[in-house]
């Protein structure tokens, strides 16, 4: 997704002042971007805390800022600048995250983020995009560009498979039809599961949805959503983050205030580091139950008890 | 310094001894501490306000425990008024104990988690450049506050743009909050840990307004560090040096012996 990500900066920097500042990453990927950009392309150093705090600095001054690094280094090393510097005062800075969940697989835990949208979420006027495919990306920037406000986006390896037709993006996507139940993704776990999910029966499959927004809005919960969890009255969630503050939840309570009780509720999430073994990003969704093949034959399971 | 664009074009004729005063009733009248870190940076901020800063300047207090002389030193400047000030503290109150946003044009930052201020004005003054704005950023740190890490990032980073339109103030008054600098972590010779860094540097007396004309005058091609050596509860006899007076509200005894120590206002 880093290549999509910097084609729609190139675009955006073409039409607007903005500022990007980097914490000493993007080699391999950004050089583009940096090469458009010129002097408002800064590398800020290792200095994550420095760099978010000059960003909303410069946001205060009317220029908006985007900022990225690896997931945990631009969600957690600079929390506090993070809550108190730019949410605090509601400035226009984005923070850019490479590599959400597992996606830094074998380099080891202190290089995964499966906490990272839940504690952006708590955080005041915030919203979170996570892109499901590289195709997310120019309309997510779009819609990150428009709303003056701080945004957290966590990009990951776009898993889609390559003859398959995306719909028209938006924050919720309806993918496959299915008879057993509704699955809900976030993020590009949706990929792996369209290549098992495409060439089964309709019966034989949940509907796939995916959602791209958090946190989940109340009012923003399509129809068609709410419709098919009720009628199915099944519902799973599927996502690389923790159970707590994940979207999980966040789903959970909106049905309860939807007054939609399905019978099942299935959360498939990352639960860190069972076996005390590293591998691959594909290593740590098995181990966690949260790959593909795992996903269906629970659900399937599940169904059929 | 003065020119016709000084913010304190509608400036209260306030002198350091009535401002010191005003903010001692305000801290009794509040029951709130924090004085004597308020007493030390009082001369220095009031001065920028009053004296020094123009429209297009802007004033950030990374160490934001000396709200008190913030708020004290706009409305010397004329840009707060009494009523507010009486507010100090209170429910309802928009003068909190650190500052808060939103409101106010000469209070861009909430402040008060020590370490961000530094970051925020090398935003506001790199934001300035890149638009071809005028102005300069005037950041007060305190002395303890220098053991944050994200300082000396901030430090970096600013000597490293060469933001000739940034000025970092240290509030060097020798003190923390369980000690003093010296004795729990201490960055002494303070100015040369900033000038190992490449930036210039000015070490003055902190209570003088000449000696803070004369280091902005030095001002150069990248930012300026002045370190202000002062007195925490600078004026008031039993405050000054005390690291307890970084928490201690005042009782109507002490405030009567303050005030008296002060002298007359004019």
């Amino acid at each position: 997704m880093r290549n999509a990500f910097c084609a729609a900066m190139i675009n955006l920097q073409a039409k607007r002042d903005i500022l990007f500042l980097t914490g000493d990453l993007g080699f391999m990927a950004l050089e583009p971007l940096q090469a458009a950009m010129g002097g408002r392309f800064i590398n800020a150093g290792v200095a994550e805390q420095n760099m978010v705090s000059v960003a909303a600095g410069a946001a205060s001054q009317g220029l908006q800022c985007w900022t990225y690094s690896i997931a945990p280094f631009i969600y957690g090393r600079p929390f506090e600048q993070i809550r108190n510097d730019v949410c605090l005062h509601d400035v226009d800075v984005k923070m850019v995250a490479n590599g959400g969940g597992y996606g830094y697989g074998v380099m080891g835990a202190t290089h995964h983020a499966i906490e990272d949208y839940g504690v952006m979420c708590a955080l005041q006027n915030m919203r979170v995009h996570v892109p499901a495919f590289a195709d997310d990306l120019a309309p997510i920037v779009g819609r990150m560009e428009a709303d003056p406000h701080p945004a957290y986006l966590r990009l990951g390896r776009c898993e889609k498979p390559k003859d398959f037709a995306l719909p028209d993006y938006a924050p919720w996507r309806c993918l496959l039809p299915g008879g057993q139940g509704v699955l809900v993704v976030v993020g590009p776990g949706a990929g792996g599961l369209l290549a098992q999910m495409a060439t089964r029966a309709e019966a034989d499959r949940p509907a796939l949805w995916v959602s791209t927004e958090l946190p989940f809005r109340a009012d923003a919960l399509p129809v068609d959503l709410l419709s098919a969890i009720a009628a199915s009255g099944a519902v799973f969630v599927l996502e690389e983050h923790v159970a707590n503050g994940g979207a999980g939840q966040m789903l959970a309570l909106l049905l309860m205030q939807h007054g939609v009780h399905p019978r099942h509720f299935g959360h498939f999430h990352a639960k860190g580091y069972l076996s005390g073994r590293y591998g691959s990003q594909a290593f740590h969704r098995v181990e966690n139950g949260i790959d593909p093949a795992s996903v269906l034959s629970e659900i399937a399971a599940r169904m059929m008890a | 310094m003065a020119s016709a664009k000084t913010l304190a074009a509608n400036r209260v004729q306030v002198s350091a001894v009535a401002a010191r005063k005003r903010l001692l009733r305000m801290h009794f009248d509040s029951k709130v501490g924090h004085i004597g870190g308020n007493l030390s940076a009082l001369d220095a901020m009031l001065h920028l306000h009053a004296d020094v800063m123009i429209d297009d300047d802007l004033f950030v207090l990374s160490k934001g425990h000396s709200a008190g002389a913030l708020y004290i030193s706009l409305w010397a400047s004329g840009r707060l008024d009494e009523t507010e000030l009486a507010s100090f503290h209170q429910d309802g109150t928009r003068l909190a104990g650190h500052p808060i946003a939103g409101w106010h044009a000469g209070i861009r930052f909430a402040t008060g988690s020590l370490g961000h201020g530094l970051g925020l004005a090398s935003g506001v003054a790199l934001a300035k450049r890149l638009k071809a704005e005028a102005g300069t950023v005037y950041c007060l740190l305190s002395d303890g506050e220098c053991q944050e890490g994200s300082i000396w990032e901030g430090v970096i980073f600013a000597r490293h743009q060469n933001l000739a339109n940034l000025v970092i103030l240290v509030d060097a008054n020798g003190q923390q909050g369980f000690g003093s600098t010296t004795e729990v972590a201490s960055l002494e010779p303070l100015a040369d840990k900033f000038r190992g860094f490449g930036l210039a540097v000015a070490e003055i007396d902190g209570h003088s307004v000449a000696a803070l004309d004369g280091a902005l005058a030095t001002r150069g091609d990248g930012p300026l560090v002045v370190v202000l050596r002062t007195v925490k509860g600078r004026g008031v006899s039993f405050m000054e040096n005390r690291m307890e007076w970084h928490y201690l509200p005042l009782t109507q005894a002490l405030l009567d012996q303050a005030l008296a120590e002060l002298g007359p206002s004019a």
